[in-house]
């Protein structure tokens, strides 16, 4: 159960080894969470994460393995989690970022940046929603992005499967209200990551531990829709107003 | 049944259940007969501060859909339904000549409540907790109705068991006599820690209801000053010729509501060391013998109605502890670190207590009690109190679970060593764990492990484990 403070017992972070999930989760250890479910597909970084966690004084570990592609096992892979007591909070965290340029002629690789980020990201939604409003409390913490705002020229394909997703969750969000289940959309920048390496990071850009920040605190209770930093709701409000002719000539 | 989100009195970790209205028993044994894995938990009117009368996904009975009923027979045993308020029995028994025998600082709680809590009040170090005053009591139990009475291990069980027992259903209560519904009142108001411990120690036993209301966010020379209010029913004698005409007149003022909303934030340390200051200053240095009115020297918090929603939307908490006699030492030094720390916290309650009773879980023992209401906000109140808590266990104290709404569970142990007698005699009323609720599933009071209970038959969800790969690390 999530305490008066905001601090929680429990975490499903799915997605466990991306950079994001990690901060969060080291947060969470250090503040006392004791109980983590791992999902994630590759076993090396999981068993890395998992022993960070462990040296942090996470006592009761799980790692489970979880293929984003492989839709028909998110249910399965989700009860699983579920099956070793209430789950406080869970962390929707994995995603890719495909390679915008090559994408655009590849359709198969295109399908699969939005078959990630979008068709897994509302496979595993359902399916904790539904567990979350079955034990009647717990917080949803969705990974989105600005880039699903407005749709670029740079990275269109990665921002389609983000609003997606970012609008599923948004509904969900809506749903859960009167079920005991926050959901929380958060919309980070440009994040310094292993994703993002090699990038020339824009104006605003952030880091991971500024978005496990930012996630903490939304757990804790507040608001539905976090934007880190914190400006980029006003820059993206902006952005997304801009008359087409004017949006397209900014390098963007 | 409706699913509600609920929250104890802080307002804090809203969650959300189906509310089944338990006019009588015929409901409760249903609703224990079908209970799902989540359980099943009564709830009266919501006063602890935490998440006690929470069961997040399972089922909780609203009790007070039973109403009260009162019966007081020539020698003051009341009997009740545990859906009658403190407030009711009050105002049935005192033109009787009979008084509660324990009042907490609310009389909008329930004898349900009190039982579950085992709640105490001023005259704890004369009289005791609730349940020394309670003769029997029925309990609807997933195994079965039952009527228990001291020393069976279910009833000392049950006395602040959380409700996680069963149902109470009612109780019989030895009232208290009183010839007028007036208290008689001494004040003193003292410079430091010292001299309130001082003068609670030397003159308590004079008294039958003591307390004191002592500024936790004062420092220096000032750490600790109080004021000490402490007195016994009036007679007859006491009072002014007009009011000796109705010596037992009960008429409180109908409480004033508090508006509907206010920013999180109003109620900060500012605010609050003005509030401390003014509450200090406002009470005489010393004073003899005044007249008070129930509501005035018990209930000072009934004068306004859902008080609190002052503190915002983000709630606050009530952190009591008992810290037992010996260690005053330890004492002075979470006053002080509370008083260094600047989280606001509210002119908190002191009180000497007298022994414990044979309650499992029962809170108070022999000690002092502490008692502050804190706004939730701060980002150093939530280590603060770990680092309190720590302190309160070195000393042998505890924290008073009808309060409770951030411990850390691994603390529970130290603090109730009957925890585990108390699960065994919980267990066999309860084999199933059909009884649950948030608080006992934050502070796995029900299974030191922390696992769920057994799901029963047909309850399990589907898919459950289907497809499950578990990595050997």
């Amino acid at each position: 159960m999530k305490d008066a403070l905001g601090r929680p017992q429990s975490i499903l972070a799915v997605g466990a080894t991306s950079d994001i999930a990690r901060a969060v989760l080291a947060q969470l250890a250090d503040a006392g969470t004791s109980r983590m479910v791992l999902a994630a597909r590759d076993r090396d970084r999981l068993a890395d994460v998992e022993a960070d966690l462990r040296k942090r004084g996470v006592s009761d570990l799980r790692a489970i393995s979880f293929d984003a592609m492989d839709v028909s096992s998110h249910a399965g892979m989700v009860a699983g989690a579920f099956n070793g007591g209430d789950i406080d909070v869970v962390l929707v965290a994995f995603g890719v970022l495909g390679d915008q340029l090559s994408d655009e002629h590849d359709p198969v690789a295109a399908a699969a940046v939005m078959q990630v980020n979008a068709t897994a990201a509302v496979s595993v939604g359902v399916a904790c929603a539904d567990a979350l409003a079955g034990q009647g409390h717990g917080v949803l913490v969705a990974l989105s992005s600005v880039a699903g705002e407005r749709a670029r020229r740079s990275n269109f394909i990665y921002g389609a499967s983000k609003a997606g997703m970012d609008a599923f969750y948004q509904g969900l969000s809506a749903s859960m209200a009167d079920r005991g289940v926050d959901v929380v959309v958060v919309r980070p920048g440009f994040v310094h990551t292993r994703m993002t390496a090699g990038l020339k990071p824009p104006p605003l850009s952030t880091d991971a531990d500024a978005v496990a920040d930012a996630v903490v605190r939304a757990i804790g209770g507040g608001s539905a829709t976090v934007w880190v930093p914190k400006p980029l709701r006003l820059v993206m409000a902006v952005l997304r107003h801009l008359p087409t002719p004017v949006f397209r000539r900014l390098p963007l | 049944m409706t699913r509600r989100s609920l929250t104890g009195w802080g307002r804090t970790s809203p969650t959300s259940a189906d509310i089944v209205p338990a006019a009588d028993a015929s409901v409760v044994e249903d609703a224990l007969g079908r209970a799902g894995r989540r359980g099943v938990l009564a709830r009266g009117l919501g006063r602890a501060y935490g998440d006690a009368a929470q069961n997040a996904g399972g089922t909780v009975l609203s009790v007070t859909a039973q109403g009260a009923s009162i019966t007081i027979d020539q020698h003051g045993v009341a009997s009740v339904s545990a859906a009658t308020t403190i407030d009711d029995l009050i105002r049935a028994a005192l033109p009787q000549g009979w008084f509660v025998p324990v009042t907490p600082g609310t009389r909008q709680v329930t004898i349900g409540g009190a039982v579950a809590a085992d709640i105490h009040g001023k005259n704890h170090h004369v009289d005791g907790s609730f349940m020394s005053h309670v003769r029997s009591l029925s309990l609807i139990t997933p195994t079965g109705a039952r009527r228990l009475s001291s020393p069976d291990p279910l009833f000392w069980a049950t006395a602040g068991g959380m409700g996680l027992t069963g149902v109470v259903l009612s109780a019989e209560v030895a009232l208290t006599p009183v010839t007028t519904s007036r208290m008689a009142v001494d004040t003193e108001r003292t410079a430091d820690l010292e001299e309130t411990l001082t003068v609670m120690s030397d003159g308590d036993d004079r008294f039958r209801y003591s307390v004191c209301w002592i500024d936790c966010l004062s420092r220096g020379a000032h750490l600790g000053r109080s004021i000490v209010t402490r007195g016994d029913h009036a007679g007859v004698e006491a009072l002014a010729p007009d009011a000796a005409e109705d010596p037992l007149a009960f008429a409180p003022r109908r409480p004033l509501p508090a508006p509907p909303w206010a920013p999180s934030g109003l109620l900060n340390v500012a605010t609050i060391t003005a509030f401390n200051e003014a509450w200090y200053r406002r009470a005489p240095r010393r004073e003899r013998g005044a007249i008070q009115s129930i509501g005035q020297f018990f209930h000072p918090l009934d004068g306004i109605e859902g008080w609190n929603r002052a503190y915002g939307r983000r709630g606050f908490l009530q952190w009591q502890i008992l810290i037992p006699f010996g260690s005053e030492e330890t004492l002075r030094r979470i006053i002080e670190r509370l008083a260094s720390a600047r989280c606001p916290s509210f002119v908190g309650v002191l009180k000497r207590f007298g022994p414990g009773n044979d309650g499992h879980l029962s809170f108070p023992g022999p000690g002092w009690t502490l008692a502050l209401d804190m706004p939730v906000g701060p980002a150093a109140l939530a280590p603060l109190l770990d680092e309190l808590d720590d302190a309160v266990v070195s000393t042998g104290g505890r924290i008073y679970l009808a309060k409770d709404s951030r411990l850390r569970p691994e603390l529970v142990e130290a603090m109730y060593p009957r925890l585990a007698e108390w699960r065994q005699i919980r267990s066999a009323a309860d084999p199933q764990g059909v009884m649950n609720s948030d608080l006992a599933r934050r502070l796995r009071l029900l299974d030191p492990q922390g696992a769920p209970p057994p799901a029963q038959p047909g309850s399990e969800p589907a898919g459950a484990g289907a497809g499950l790969n578990t990595l050997r690390l």
